[in-house]
């Protein structure tokens, strides 16, 4: 693989903010109990992005989010007009969207698509996913007391004046919005991970929402970061690095938490 | 009806249907500023759904009259803390601009060291401490409690009954509490509304010792009348 130094730092600049913008969000998304849901949607933006590369778009990763956004506004739609649980419906959608996907992208770009490709990550990716991160994690601190109320009493959010409803949404449309973005660099079939596991870690080492929801952003940052890094000097697709790095994370925490009892 | 400025709440021909079955029929009451209702009645009787289309959390037909300029604190059953990293400081600042440690003295949540505690980890006392503690930050004129001790040891819920009780005198907060204790009702109410669905019984909360009103909530359902 060979990776220009412009490149690399495109990587881990996109790597960077992709890592706490997810690991902000995904904060959210495990106290949820939805964490399937982040990984779901990851896999929702395959058959988009097989359209992207079908129609040679400039910016393939456009089909990812067009799709993204259809399957967050779906399963929201879905989840308060049914009594399916979340994770029933975003089972069945995230399943089918993968075999879509897979039935459609072409098979020189699948392995791209699936594990992530720092190659050709560029200048503008770089900035559409620092200026998107940035929109994303501010609009998710402007709701996230909200959220949280409605995780601990739905009957007093409500009462207090929140639209519940409308604020997952806002939610669920911004996480698409991040997990789209994270597909270059982690690819579709691991970004859910960011989402998931730096928050994961966060849990075990954090008693307030403060402390929480920052070692969220930092422990996404530093496993996207050390990924990318460990991609470009090893050769090997950076999907699987950023999960080996961010595991390793959340190994330590799992012992730093097992040290402190 | 009395003039409706002495009145905290009027409630006339409430009605609460959810996916087509009657939860509250026909519910009438009214309550004076100032007082205690206990609402009691079996599993199911419709008290918290009451509760939600007190506080139009849920659609409903009828009337509900509540003072004029009402703030309602309220403070319900259940919340899910167990699994959420937020500490009590955190999540009594959710409400704006709060001095938090000026809310812990009405609830007699001295000790500042809770403020920094996990939600998780309070006491069941603690915790419907922490709860009321934030039904309180607006100075509202009228509370709601679905079962205030609810998962408390038995030695606390009498001081938090008694709690209320002084914030009622000092504060002339008009309070409705959902409970199945006879001694609390007896103890902390002004008046007593039994349901089954619709009104078994209202009336003055010392009635409760009477066996024949005792056999009216806890025997078969008869609607009765409304009046006191």
């Amino acid at each position: 693989m060979i990776l220009t130094i412009e490149t690399l730092a495109f990587s881990l600049v996109t790597g960077i903010f992709v890592g706490i913008s997810a690991g902000y969000l995904g904060s959210l998304m495990v106290l949820e109990k939805m964490a399937l849901v982040g990984d779901a949607l990851s896999h929702v933006a395959l058959p988009g992005l097989a359209i992207g590369l079908s129609l040679h778009l400039s910016y393939p990763f456009l089909g990812a989010f067009v799709f993204l956004f259809a399957a967050a506004v779906i399963i929201w739609h879905l989840g308060r007009v049914t009594r399916l649980s979340f994770e029933s419906i975003v089972g069945a959608v995230f399943t089918l969207a993968l075999a879509i996907g897979i039935l459609i992208i072409p098979e020189a770009e699948l392995l791209e698509a699936l594990f992530g490709d720092i190659t050709r990550v560029t200048l503008l990716d770089a900035v559409i996913a620092a200026v998107i991160s940035v929109v994303a994690v501010s609009l998710t601190k402007i709701i996230y007391k909200k959220l949280v109320l409605g995780m601990i009493s739905e009957e007093l959010a409500i009462s207090k004046g929140i639209n519940i409803a409308r604020t997952n949404l806002l939610y669920l449309l911004l996480v698409s919005v991040i997990v789209a973005i994270g597909i270059k660099i982690v690819g579709t079939l691991l970004v859910g991970f960011l989402v998931i596991v730096p928050a994961a870690a966060a849990k075990n080492l954090s008693s307030d929402l403060f402390r929480y929801s920052i070692l969220s952003a930092v422990f996404g940052a530093i496993s996207s970061f050390s990924g990318v890094l460990l991609s470009s000097y090893l050769g090997l697709p950076s999907g699987p690095l950023v999960v080996i790095s961010g595991i390793t994370v959340f190994a330590a925490t799992v012992l730093a938490r097992w040290k402190a009892k | 009806m009395e003039n409706s400025n002495d009145h905290a709440l009027i409630v006339s021909n409430l009605s609460v249907k959810l996916q087509n079955q009657m939860i509250l029929d026909n519910i009438s009451f009214e309550l004076k500023k100032g007082t205690a209702l206990a609402i009691v009645g079996p599993n199911g009787a419709g008290k918290t759904v009451l509760f939600k289309a007190l506080l139009n959390l849920l659609p409903h037909e009828g009337r509900i009259e509540w003072q004029p300029k009402v703030k309602i604190g309220y403070v319900p059953q259940n919340i899910s803390v167990s699994d959420i990293p937020i500490s009590v400081k955190e999540f009594l600042s959710f409400r704006n601009g709060l001095d938090v440690e000026a809310h812990l003295s009405p609830v007699k949540l001295n000790d500042k060291d809770v403020l920094n505690k996990n939600l998780g980890v309070l006491s069941g006392g603690q915790l419907r401490r922490v709860l009321i503690a934030w039904a309180l930050v607006d100075n509202p004129n009228v509370l709601l409690f679905d079962e205030p001790t609810t998962g408390v040891d038995l030695d606390s819920e009498e001081p938090i009954y008694r709690m209320l009780n002084e914030l009622k005198m000092k504060e002339k907060i008009t309070i409705l509490l959902i409970t199945h204790d006879i001694h609390i009702v007896r103890e902390y109410s002004d008046y007593l509304l039994a349901l089954n669905k619709c009104v078994t019984f209202f009336g003055e909360s010392k009635e409760i010792m009477n066996s024949s009103v005792q056999k009216i909530i806890y025997g078969e359902t008869v609607c009765a009348g409304t009046q006191p």
